[in-house]
Protein backbone atom coordinates (compact mmCIF):
# COMPACT_ATOMS: atom_id res chain seq x y z
CA UNK A 1 0.00 0.00 0.00
CA UNK A 2 2.77 2.13 0.50
CA UNK A 3 4.32 1.06 -2.63
CA UNK A 4 1.05 2.90 -4.37
CA UNK A 5 0.84 6.04 -2.62
CA UNK A 6 4.65 6.28 -3.19
CA UNK A 7 4.09 5.70 -6.97
CA UNK A 8 1.22 8.16 -7.54
CA UNK A 9 2.97 10.67 -5.70
CA UNK A 10 6.02 10.14 -7.88
CA UNK A 11 3.80 10.71 -10.66
CA UNK A 12 2.13 13.48 -9.66
CA UNK A 13 5.60 15.27 -9.27
CA UNK A 14 6.40 14.06 -12.92
CA UNK A 15 3.55 16.01 -13.79
CA UNK A 16 4.02 19.01 -11.98
CA UNK A 17 7.22 19.30 -13.55
CA UNK A 18 5.91 19.23 -17.15
CA UNK A 19 3.39 21.95 -15.89
CA UNK A 20 6.69 23.85 -14.75
CA UNK A 21 8.31 23.45 -17.95
CA UNK A 22 5.67 24.66 -20.57
CA UNK A 23 3.79 27.01 -18.54
CA UNK A 24 3.34 29.78 -20.27
CA UNK A 25 3.43 32.24 -17.35
CA UNK A 26 5.58 33.05 -14.60
CA UNK A 27 3.02 32.14 -11.56
CA UNK A 28 2.33 28.59 -13.74
CA UNK A 29 5.79 27.98 -13.14
CA UNK A 30 5.75 29.16 -9.18
CA UNK A 31 2.36 26.92 -8.61
CA UNK A 32 3.70 23.85 -10.16
CA UNK A 33 7.25 24.22 -7.38
CA UNK A 34 5.01 25.06 -4.68
CA UNK A 35 2.91 21.27 -5.67
CA UNK A 36 6.15 19.84 -6.31
CA UNK A 37 7.60 20.66 -2.49
CA UNK A 38 4.40 19.16 -0.68
CA UNK A 39 4.50 16.07 -2.99
CA UNK A 40 7.96 15.66 -1.64
CA UNK A 41 7.07 16.08 1.82
CA UNK A 42 4.69 14.03 1.16
CA UNK A 43 6.87 11.27 -0.66
CA UNK A 44 9.60 11.51 1.99
CA UNK A 45 6.85 10.59 4.19
CA UNK A 46 5.51 7.59 2.90
CA UNK A 47 9.09 6.28 1.68
CA UNK A 48 10.22 6.61 5.63
CA UNK A 49 7.59 4.22 6.60
CA UNK A 50 7.76 2.35 2.93
CA UNK A 51 11.82 1.64 4.37
CA UNK A 52 10.89 0.98 8.23
CA UNK A 53 12.86 4.51 8.75
CA UNK A 54 10.84 6.21 10.98
CA UNK A 55 13.78 8.70 12.40
CA UNK A 56 14.04 9.92 8.86
CA UNK A 57 10.89 11.83 9.06
CA UNK A 58 12.54 14.84 10.85
CA UNK A 59 13.25 15.70 7.31
CA UNK A 60 9.85 15.69 5.79
CA UNK A 61 9.15 17.96 8.88
CA UNK A 62 12.08 20.17 7.57
CA UNK A 63 10.68 20.71 4.29
CA UNK A 64 7.71 21.43 5.27
CA UNK A 65 8.46 24.09 7.08
CA UNK A 66 11.04 25.48 4.21
CA UNK A 67 8.62 24.66 1.34
CA UNK A 68 6.60 28.32 2.17
CA UNK A 69 9.60 29.96 1.92
CA UNK A 70 10.58 29.37 -1.31
CA UNK A 71 6.42 30.74 -2.64
CA UNK A 72 6.53 33.97 -0.55
CA UNK A 73 10.33 34.78 -1.39
CA UNK A 74 9.25 34.02 -5.29
CA UNK A 75 5.91 36.04 -4.98
CA UNK A 76 7.83 39.11 -3.55
CA UNK A 77 10.45 38.97 -6.21
CA UNK A 78 8.23 39.02 -8.71
CA UNK A 79 6.45 42.04 -7.32
CA UNK A 80 9.22 44.29 -7.01
CA UNK A 81 10.55 42.88 -10.70
CA UNK A 82 7.09 44.14 -12.41
CA UNK A 83 7.50 47.64 -9.78
CA UNK A 84 11.03 48.35 -11.29
CA UNK A 85 10.01 47.22 -14.98
CA UNK A 86 6.22 48.16 -15.22
CA UNK A 87 4.30 47.18 -18.40
CA UNK A 88 6.55 43.88 -19.56
CA UNK A 89 4.55 41.16 -20.62
CA UNK A 90 5.00 37.81 -18.62
CA UNK A 91 7.18 34.54 -18.95
CA UNK B 1 -9.29 -3.94 15.94
CA UNK B 2 -5.59 -4.07 14.06
CA UNK B 3 -6.99 -5.22 11.25
CA UNK B 4 -9.59 -2.60 10.94
CA UNK B 5 -6.91 0.04 11.33
CA UNK B 6 -4.55 -1.40 8.86
CA UNK B 7 -7.57 -1.89 6.58
CA UNK B 8 -8.88 2.09 6.91
CA UNK B 9 -5.35 3.08 6.56
CA UNK B 10 -5.01 1.63 3.61
CA UNK B 11 -8.29 3.34 2.20
CA UNK B 12 -6.95 6.40 3.53
CA UNK B 13 -3.82 6.24 1.79
CA UNK B 14 -5.24 4.85 -1.53
CA UNK B 15 -7.64 7.77 -1.35
CA UNK B 16 -5.18 10.64 -0.76
CA UNK B 17 -2.89 8.67 -3.49
CA UNK B 18 -6.01 9.56 -6.03
CA UNK B 19 -6.43 12.49 -5.24
CA UNK B 20 -3.63 13.56 -5.29
CA UNK B 21 -3.10 12.33 -9.19
CA UNK B 22 -6.42 13.91 -10.13
CA UNK B 23 -4.70 17.33 -8.67
CA UNK B 24 -1.54 16.45 -10.72
CA UNK B 25 -3.72 15.76 -14.01
CA UNK B 26 -5.89 19.04 -13.49
CA UNK B 27 -2.99 21.05 -12.90
CA UNK B 28 -1.76 19.77 -16.65
CA UNK B 29 -5.06 19.64 -18.08
CA UNK B 30 -6.80 22.51 -16.76
CA UNK B 31 -6.98 25.89 -19.45
CA UNK B 32 -5.85 28.90 -17.61
CA UNK B 33 -3.92 30.17 -14.44
CA UNK B 34 -6.70 30.35 -11.99
CA UNK B 35 -8.48 26.77 -12.65
CA UNK B 36 -4.63 25.17 -12.47
CA UNK B 37 -4.80 26.69 -9.22
CA UNK B 38 -7.95 25.71 -8.49
CA UNK B 39 -6.86 21.93 -8.77
CA UNK B 40 -3.06 22.03 -7.66
CA UNK B 41 -4.42 23.90 -4.15
CA UNK B 42 -7.35 21.85 -3.08
CA UNK B 43 -5.91 18.19 -3.67
CA UNK B 44 -3.10 19.15 -2.03
CA UNK B 45 -4.48 19.92 0.98
CA UNK B 46 -7.12 17.31 0.78
CA UNK B 47 -4.26 14.44 -0.28
CA UNK B 48 -2.13 15.96 2.42
CA UNK B 49 -4.39 15.40 5.32
CA UNK B 50 -5.74 12.16 3.69
CA UNK B 51 -2.57 10.43 3.40
CA UNK B 52 -1.01 11.61 6.82
CA UNK B 53 -3.99 10.54 8.60
CA UNK B 54 -3.41 7.20 7.12
CA UNK B 55 0.19 7.00 8.41
CA UNK B 56 -0.89 8.22 11.49
CA UNK B 57 -3.38 5.59 11.93
CA UNK B 58 -0.25 3.14 10.96
CA UNK B 59 2.20 4.09 13.48
CA UNK B 60 0.33 3.92 16.66
CA UNK B 61 0.97 6.28 19.95
CA UNK B 62 4.49 7.02 19.22
CA UNK B 63 6.66 9.68 18.60
CA UNK B 64 5.96 9.16 14.40
CA UNK B 65 2.77 10.19 15.34
CA UNK B 66 3.97 13.39 16.73
CA UNK B 67 5.82 14.25 13.90
CA UNK B 68 3.22 13.83 11.68
CA UNK B 69 0.91 15.49 13.01
CA UNK B 70 3.59 18.31 13.20
CA UNK B 71 3.65 17.87 9.29
CA UNK B 72 -0.10 17.70 8.52
CA UNK B 73 -0.13 20.90 10.63
CA UNK B 74 1.80 22.80 8.97
CA UNK B 75 1.12 21.25 5.29
CA UNK B 76 -2.75 22.83 6.26
CA UNK B 77 -1.36 26.13 7.47
CA UNK B 78 0.95 27.13 4.39
CA UNK B 79 -0.56 25.50 1.41
CA UNK B 80 -3.30 27.28 1.22
CA UNK B 81 -1.46 30.55 2.53
CA UNK B 82 0.47 29.85 -0.60
CA UNK B 83 -2.41 29.29 -2.89
CA UNK B 84 -4.18 32.32 -2.16
CA UNK B 85 -0.80 34.28 -1.80
CA UNK B 86 0.45 33.03 -5.38
CA UNK B 87 -4.00 33.84 -6.89
CA UNK B 88 -3.86 37.63 -4.93
CA UNK B 89 0.00 38.45 -6.88
CA UNK B 90 -1.45 36.81 -10.02
CA UNK B 91 -4.98 38.57 -10.23
CA UNK B 92 -3.47 42.05 -8.41
CA UNK B 93 -0.83 41.83 -11.71
CA UNK B 94 -3.49 41.41 -14.41
CA UNK B 95 -3.24 38.02 -14.97
CA UNK B 96 -6.95 37.78 -16.00
CA UNK B 97 -9.10 34.71 -15.87
CA UNK B 98 -9.87 32.20 -18.75
CA UNK B 99 -13.88 32.49 -18.97
CA UNK B 100 -13.45 36.93 -18.78
CA UNK B 101 -11.29 36.66 -21.93
CA UNK B 102 -13.66 34.83 -24.00
CA UNK B 103 -16.57 36.46 -23.34
CA UNK B 104 -15.06 39.51 -23.77
CA UNK B 105 -14.40 38.64 -27.13
CA UNK B 106 -17.71 36.91 -27.75
CA UNK C 1 11.39 -0.65 -5.46
CA UNK C 2 14.66 1.75 -4.60
CA UNK C 3 15.61 1.40 -8.98
CA UNK C 4 12.15 2.03 -9.75
CA UNK C 5 12.16 5.22 -7.42
CA UNK C 6 15.89 5.81 -8.38
CA UNK C 7 15.55 5.71 -11.77
CA UNK C 8 12.05 8.25 -12.18
CA UNK C 9 13.83 10.59 -9.92
CA UNK C 10 16.75 10.51 -12.28
CA UNK C 11 15.27 10.86 -15.13
CA UNK C 12 12.99 13.59 -13.77
CA UNK C 13 16.25 15.45 -13.04
CA UNK C 14 17.72 14.97 -16.30
CA UNK C 15 14.82 16.97 -17.61
CA UNK C 16 14.85 19.44 -14.98
CA UNK C 17 18.65 19.99 -16.01
CA UNK C 18 17.41 20.70 -19.90
CA UNK C 19 14.99 23.21 -18.41
CA UNK C 20 17.37 25.14 -16.58
CA UNK C 21 19.58 25.05 -19.24
CA UNK C 22 17.40 26.15 -22.10
CA UNK C 23 15.50 28.60 -20.39
CA UNK C 24 15.23 32.36 -22.09
CA UNK C 25 15.07 33.94 -18.31
CA UNK C 26 17.32 33.51 -15.85
CA UNK C 27 14.24 33.62 -12.78
CA UNK C 28 13.01 30.38 -14.91
CA UNK C 29 16.18 28.50 -14.27
CA UNK C 30 16.07 29.85 -10.32
CA UNK C 31 12.89 28.45 -10.07
CA UNK C 32 13.60 25.05 -11.57
CA UNK C 33 16.85 24.99 -9.56
CA UNK C 34 14.82 24.73 -6.50
CA UNK C 35 12.57 21.86 -8.46
CA UNK C 36 16.57 20.26 -9.36
CA UNK C 37 17.59 20.66 -4.97
CA UNK C 38 14.33 19.14 -4.09
CA UNK C 39 14.87 16.42 -6.74
CA UNK C 40 18.31 15.25 -5.24
CA UNK C 41 17.01 14.90 -1.82
CA UNK C 42 14.78 12.73 -3.27
CA UNK C 43 17.58 10.86 -4.63
CA UNK C 44 19.80 11.43 -0.91
CA UNK C 45 16.64 9.98 0.78
CA UNK C 46 15.88 6.92 -1.17
CA UNK C 47 19.68 5.64 -1.15
CA UNK C 48 19.82 6.36 2.85
CA UNK C 49 21.56 9.35 3.24
CA UNK C 50 19.21 11.48 5.78
CA UNK C 51 22.02 13.55 7.28
CA UNK C 52 22.80 14.47 3.27
CA UNK C 53 19.12 14.98 2.16
CA UNK C 54 18.48 16.99 4.97
CA UNK C 55 21.29 19.57 4.11
CA UNK C 56 20.63 19.43 0.86
CA UNK C 57 16.68 20.56 1.33
CA UNK C 58 17.31 22.76 4.08
CA UNK C 59 19.61 24.58 1.90
CA UNK C 60 19.08 24.04 -1.87
CA UNK C 61 15.07 24.35 -1.51
CA UNK C 62 15.31 27.37 1.23
CA UNK C 63 18.18 29.45 1.30
CA UNK C 64 19.50 29.06 -2.09
CA UNK C 65 16.38 30.05 -3.48
CA UNK C 66 16.06 33.27 -1.34
CA UNK C 67 19.58 34.09 -1.98
CA UNK C 68 19.45 33.80 -6.38
CA UNK C 69 16.38 35.52 -6.64
CA UNK C 70 17.67 38.50 -4.53
CA UNK C 71 20.98 37.79 -6.85
CA UNK C 72 19.20 38.04 -9.48
CA UNK C 73 17.10 41.58 -8.36
CA UNK C 74 19.97 43.27 -8.68
CA UNK C 75 20.80 42.24 -12.41
CA UNK C 76 19.00 41.96 -15.69
CA UNK C 77 16.82 38.86 -16.24
CA UNK C 78 17.47 37.68 -19.69
CA UNK C 79 20.67 35.55 -20.02
CA UNK C 80 23.38 37.15 -21.96
CA UNK C 81 23.82 35.07 -25.59
CA UNK C 82 27.65 33.54 -25.42
CA UNK C 83 28.03 33.05 -29.28
CA UNK C 84 30.82 30.95 -30.77
CA UNK C 85 32.19 30.61 -27.14
CA UNK C 86 29.03 27.71 -26.37
CA UNK C 87 31.13 25.71 -29.10
CA UNK C 88 34.16 25.49 -26.56
CA UNK C 89 31.50 25.34 -23.46
CA UNK C 90 30.10 22.53 -25.37
CA UNK C 91 33.92 21.10 -25.52
CA UNK C 92 35.34 21.44 -22.08
CA UNK C 93 31.98 19.88 -20.63
CA UNK C 94 31.91 16.97 -23.41
CA UNK C 95 35.61 15.78 -22.17
CA UNK C 96 34.94 16.06 -18.86
CA UNK C 97 32.23 14.00 -19.18
CA UNK C 98 33.93 11.41 -21.41
CA UNK C 99 36.67 11.34 -18.40
CA UNK C 100 34.11 11.15 -15.41
CA UNK C 101 32.67 8.09 -17.67
CA UNK C 102 35.78 6.48 -18.34
CA UNK C 103 36.65 6.75 -14.78
CA UNK C 104 33.30 5.02 -13.66
CA UNK C 105 33.75 2.10 -15.64
CA UNK C 106 36.33 1.07 -13.28
CA UNK C 107 34.16 1.50 -9.68
CA UNK C 108 32.43 -1.04 -8.08
CA UNK C 109 28.67 -0.66 -8.57
CA UNK C 110 26.44 0.55 -6.22
CA UNK C 111 26.02 -1.46 -3.07
CA UNK C 112 28.34 -4.24 -3.91
CA UNK C 113 29.19 -5.65 -0.82
CA UNK C 114 32.83 -6.79 -2.07
CA UNK C 115 33.81 -3.30 -2.82
CA UNK C 116 37.17 -2.04 -0.52
CA UNK C 117 34.71 0.64 1.02
CA UNK C 118 32.31 -1.69 2.21
CA UNK C 119 35.28 -4.58 3.22
CA UNK C 120 37.69 -2.02 5.12
CA UNK C 121 36.44 1.25 5.67
CA UNK C 122 32.97 1.19 6.82
CA UNK C 123 33.27 -2.03 8.65
CA UNK C 124 36.13 -0.56 10.93
CA UNK C 125 33.74 2.94 11.81
CA UNK C 126 30.70 1.05 12.43
CA UNK C 127 32.48 -1.49 14.54
CA UNK C 128 34.85 1.32 16.86
CA UNK C 129 32.16 3.80 16.71
CA UNK C 130 30.25 2.24 19.63
CA UNK C 131 33.42 1.76 21.58
CA UNK C 132 35.17 4.97 21.05
CA UNK C 133 32.49 6.97 20.34
CA UNK C 134 29.27 5.68 21.90
CA UNK C 135 27.08 7.70 19.62
CA UNK C 136 23.73 6.07 17.68
CA UNK C 137 24.46 8.30 14.20
CA UNK C 138 27.51 7.43 12.90
CA UNK C 139 27.78 10.20 10.68
CA UNK C 140 28.21 12.77 12.55
CA UNK C 141 30.58 10.51 14.68
CA UNK C 142 32.26 10.58 11.66
CA UNK C 143 31.84 14.26 10.52
CA UNK C 144 32.88 15.69 14.30
CA UNK C 145 34.90 13.05 16.24
CA UNK C 146 36.71 10.76 13.64
CA UNK C 147 37.99 13.50 11.15
CA UNK C 148 37.34 16.30 13.14
CA UNK C 149 40.02 18.33 11.02
CA UNK C 150 38.09 17.78 7.79
CA UNK C 151 34.84 19.90 9.41
CA UNK C 152 37.65 22.07 10.97
CA UNK C 153 38.50 23.37 7.21
CA UNK C 154 35.07 22.90 5.86
CA UNK C 155 33.80 25.70 8.82
CA UNK C 156 36.69 27.66 7.74
CA UNK C 157 35.65 27.25 4.05
CA UNK C 158 32.19 28.89 5.15
CA UNK C 159 33.54 31.33 7.34
CA UNK C 160 35.39 32.76 4.22
CA UNK C 161 32.77 32.78 2.01
CA UNK C 162 31.35 34.76 4.48
CA UNK C 163 33.84 36.73 4.73
CA UNK C 164 34.63 37.72 1.56
CA UNK C 165 31.00 38.28 0.30
CA UNK C 166 30.32 40.71 3.23
CA UNK C 167 33.71 42.82 1.93
CA UNK C 168 32.18 42.82 -1.35
CA UNK C 169 28.93 43.68 -0.58
CA UNK C 170 28.21 45.18 2.90
CA UNK C 171 30.45 48.43 2.16
CA UNK C 172 27.09 50.18 1.56
CA UNK C 173 26.20 50.36 5.26
CA UNK C 174 27.95 53.34 6.60
CA UNK C 175 29.42 53.15 10.31
CA UNK C 176 26.00 53.79 12.55
CA UNK C 177 23.08 55.58 11.75
CA UNK C 178 21.85 53.37 9.15
CA UNK C 179 18.46 54.77 7.94
CA UNK C 180 16.09 52.06 8.19
CA UNK C 181 14.34 52.03 4.82
CA UNK C 182 10.81 51.00 4.58
CA UNK C 183 10.54 47.65 3.45
CA UNK C 184 10.07 47.79 -0.48
CA UNK C 185 6.57 46.04 -0.60
CA UNK C 186 4.43 48.59 0.52
CA UNK C 187 2.86 49.89 -3.06
CA UNK C 188 0.68 47.79 -4.74
CA UNK C 189 -0.15 44.58 -3.58
CA UNK C 190 -2.23 43.59 -0.28
CA UNK C 191 -1.56 40.14 -0.17
CA UNK C 192 0.02 41.06 2.68
CA UNK C 193 -1.93 39.96 6.07
CA UNK C 194 -2.45 36.32 4.91
CA UNK C 195 0.88 35.61 4.45
CA UNK C 196 2.49 37.77 6.99
CA UNK C 197 0.51 35.97 9.42
CA UNK C 198 1.22 32.64 8.82
CA UNK C 199 4.87 33.40 8.35
CA UNK C 200 5.25 35.00 11.52
CA UNK C 201 3.53 32.03 13.46
CA UNK C 202 5.24 29.32 11.57
CA UNK C 203 9.22 31.12 12.31
CA UNK C 204 9.45 30.49 16.42
CA UNK C 205 8.65 26.86 15.09
CA UNK C 206 11.26 26.68 12.39
CA UNK C 207 13.95 27.93 14.97
CA UNK C 208 12.94 25.30 17.99
CA UNK C 209 12.96 22.62 15.13
CA UNK C 210 16.59 23.96 14.21
CA UNK C 211 17.52 23.90 17.71
CA UNK C 212 16.32 20.01 18.09
CA UNK C 213 17.86 19.12 14.83
CA UNK C 214 21.35 20.70 16.37
CA UNK C 215 21.50 18.85 19.24
CA UNK C 216 19.67 15.35 17.95
CA UNK C 217 22.41 15.48 16.01
CA UNK C 218 23.79 12.66 17.82
CA UNK C 219 20.79 10.49 17.43
CA UNK C 220 19.03 10.85 13.97
CA UNK C 221 20.03 13.24 10.90
CA UNK C 222 21.24 16.16 11.76
CA UNK C 223 24.28 18.41 12.40
CA UNK C 224 25.43 21.21 13.02
CA UNK C 225 25.25 22.53 8.85
CA UNK C 226 21.76 21.26 8.93
CA UNK C 227 20.82 23.63 11.88
CA UNK C 228 22.56 26.42 10.75
CA UNK C 229 20.63 26.32 7.24
CA UNK C 230 17.22 25.60 9.22
CA UNK C 231 17.59 28.09 11.39
CA UNK C 232 18.59 30.73 8.96
CA UNK C 233 15.89 29.73 6.54
CA UNK C 234 13.59 31.22 9.51
CA UNK C 235 15.00 34.14 10.30
CA UNK C 236 14.73 34.66 6.50
CA UNK C 237 11.20 33.99 6.35
CA UNK C 238 10.79 36.42 9.33
CA UNK C 239 12.68 39.60 6.82
CA UNK C 240 10.32 38.17 4.07
CA UNK C 241 7.49 38.57 6.06
CA UNK C 242 8.00 41.59 8.00
CA UNK C 243 10.70 43.48 6.12
CA UNK C 244 14.46 43.71 6.03
CA UNK C 245 14.47 46.44 8.23
CA UNK C 246 13.10 45.15 10.82
CA UNK C 247 14.95 41.81 10.76
CA UNK C 248 18.38 43.77 11.12
CA UNK C 249 16.62 45.56 14.32
CA UNK C 250 16.22 41.75 15.28
CA UNK C 251 19.41 40.17 14.44
CA UNK C 252 21.71 43.95 13.28
CA UNK C 253 25.20 43.14 11.62
CA UNK C 254 27.20 43.61 14.99
CA UNK C 255 25.41 40.29 16.15
CA UNK C 256 25.73 38.25 12.41
CA UNK C 257 29.64 39.17 12.07
CA UNK C 258 30.08 38.34 16.12
CA UNK C 259 27.53 34.86 15.11
CA UNK C 260 30.55 34.56 12.23
CA UNK C 261 33.31 34.56 14.37
CA UNK C 262 32.10 32.90 17.24
CA UNK C 263 31.69 29.67 15.58
CA UNK C 264 35.05 29.31 14.40
CA UNK C 265 36.45 30.58 17.75
CA UNK C 266 34.18 27.87 19.74
CA UNK C 267 35.36 24.88 17.36
CA UNK C 268 39.12 25.93 17.39
CA UNK C 269 38.81 26.99 21.41
CA UNK C 270 37.74 23.15 21.73
CA UNK C 271 40.80 22.30 19.99
CA UNK C 272 42.71 24.00 21.83
CA UNK C 273 41.56 22.98 25.14
CA UNK C 274 41.98 19.38 24.33
CA UNK C 275 45.67 20.55 23.70
CA UNK C 276 45.95 22.07 27.16
CA UNK C 277 44.33 19.44 28.88
CA UNK C 278 47.14 17.12 27.87
CA UNK C 279 45.70 15.64 24.53
CA UNK C 280 46.60 16.08 20.61
CA UNK C 281 44.88 18.75 19.36
CA UNK C 282 40.83 18.11 18.97
CA UNK C 283 40.98 14.77 20.78
CA UNK C 284 37.87 14.93 22.93
CA UNK C 285 39.09 12.31 25.01
CA UNK C 286 40.32 14.23 27.55
CA UNK C 287 37.77 16.76 27.79
CA UNK C 288 35.82 14.68 31.08
CA UNK C 289 36.97 12.42 33.38
CA UNK C 290 34.89 9.29 31.06
CA UNK C 291 36.64 9.42 27.32
CA UNK C 292 33.12 8.46 26.23
CA UNK C 293 31.70 11.55 28.03
CA UNK C 294 34.44 14.02 26.75
CA UNK C 295 33.51 12.86 23.07
CA UNK C 296 30.18 13.86 23.70
CA UNK C 297 30.67 16.96 25.18
CA UNK C 298 33.59 17.43 22.37
CA UNK C 299 31.06 16.64 19.24
CA UNK C 300 28.50 18.68 20.93
CA UNK C 301 30.70 21.90 21.64
CA UNK C 302 31.94 21.35 17.89
CA UNK C 303 28.99 20.69 16.38
CA UNK C 304 27.31 23.93 18.13
CA UNK C 305 29.99 26.04 16.55
CA UNK C 306 29.55 24.68 13.12
CA UNK C 307 25.68 25.99 13.30
CA UNK C 308 26.34 29.00 14.69
CA UNK C 309 28.87 30.10 11.97
CA UNK C 310 26.68 28.59 9.12
CA UNK C 311 23.72 30.19 10.11
CA UNK C 312 25.73 33.91 10.90
CA UNK C 313 26.86 33.37 7.18
CA UNK C 314 23.67 32.72 5.08
CA UNK C 315 21.83 35.24 7.28
CA UNK C 316 24.76 38.07 6.65
CA UNK C 317 24.98 37.05 2.82
CA UNK C 318 20.84 37.18 3.02
CA UNK C 319 20.94 40.61 4.56
CA UNK C 320 23.84 42.04 1.95
CA UNK C 321 21.92 41.14 -1.15
CA UNK C 322 18.44 42.70 0.14
CA UNK C 323 19.63 45.79 1.76
CA UNK C 324 21.83 46.69 -1.39
CA UNK C 325 18.53 45.79 -3.58
CA UNK C 326 17.05 48.35 -1.36
CA UNK C 327 19.72 51.13 -1.70
CA UNK C 328 18.91 52.00 -5.86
Amino acid sequence: MYVAAAIAILVTMALALTRALLGPSVYDRVLAVNMFGTKTVLFLSVIAFLYDRRDFLDLAVAYALINFIGVLAVLKFVQDYRLRHPGEDQR
Amino acid sequence: MAVILDAVSWVLLLAGGAFIFTGGVGVLRMPGFYTRMHAAGLTDTLGTLLTMVGLILQSGFTLSTAKLLAILLFLLLTAPTAAYALANAARLAGLVPERALRSESE
Amino acid sequence: MTVLFGAFLLTMLVITAIGIVRAQHLFVSVVLSGIYSLQMAGMFFILDAADVALTEAAVGAGVATVLMLSALALLDDRERSAGLKRLLFAVVASATLILLLHASVDMPSLGDPNAPVHTHVAPWYLEETPRLIGMPNVVTAILAGFRGYDTLGELFVIFTAGTGVLFLLASVHERGGLALLPSPDGTGLRHHLVPRLIGRFIVPFIVLFALYVQFHGDFGPGGGFQAGALASAGIVLYALAEGEATALKVLSFRVLTGMIAAGALLYVGVGLACLMLGGTFLDYSVLADDPIAGQHLGILLVELGVGITVSGVLLAIFHSFAAREQRR
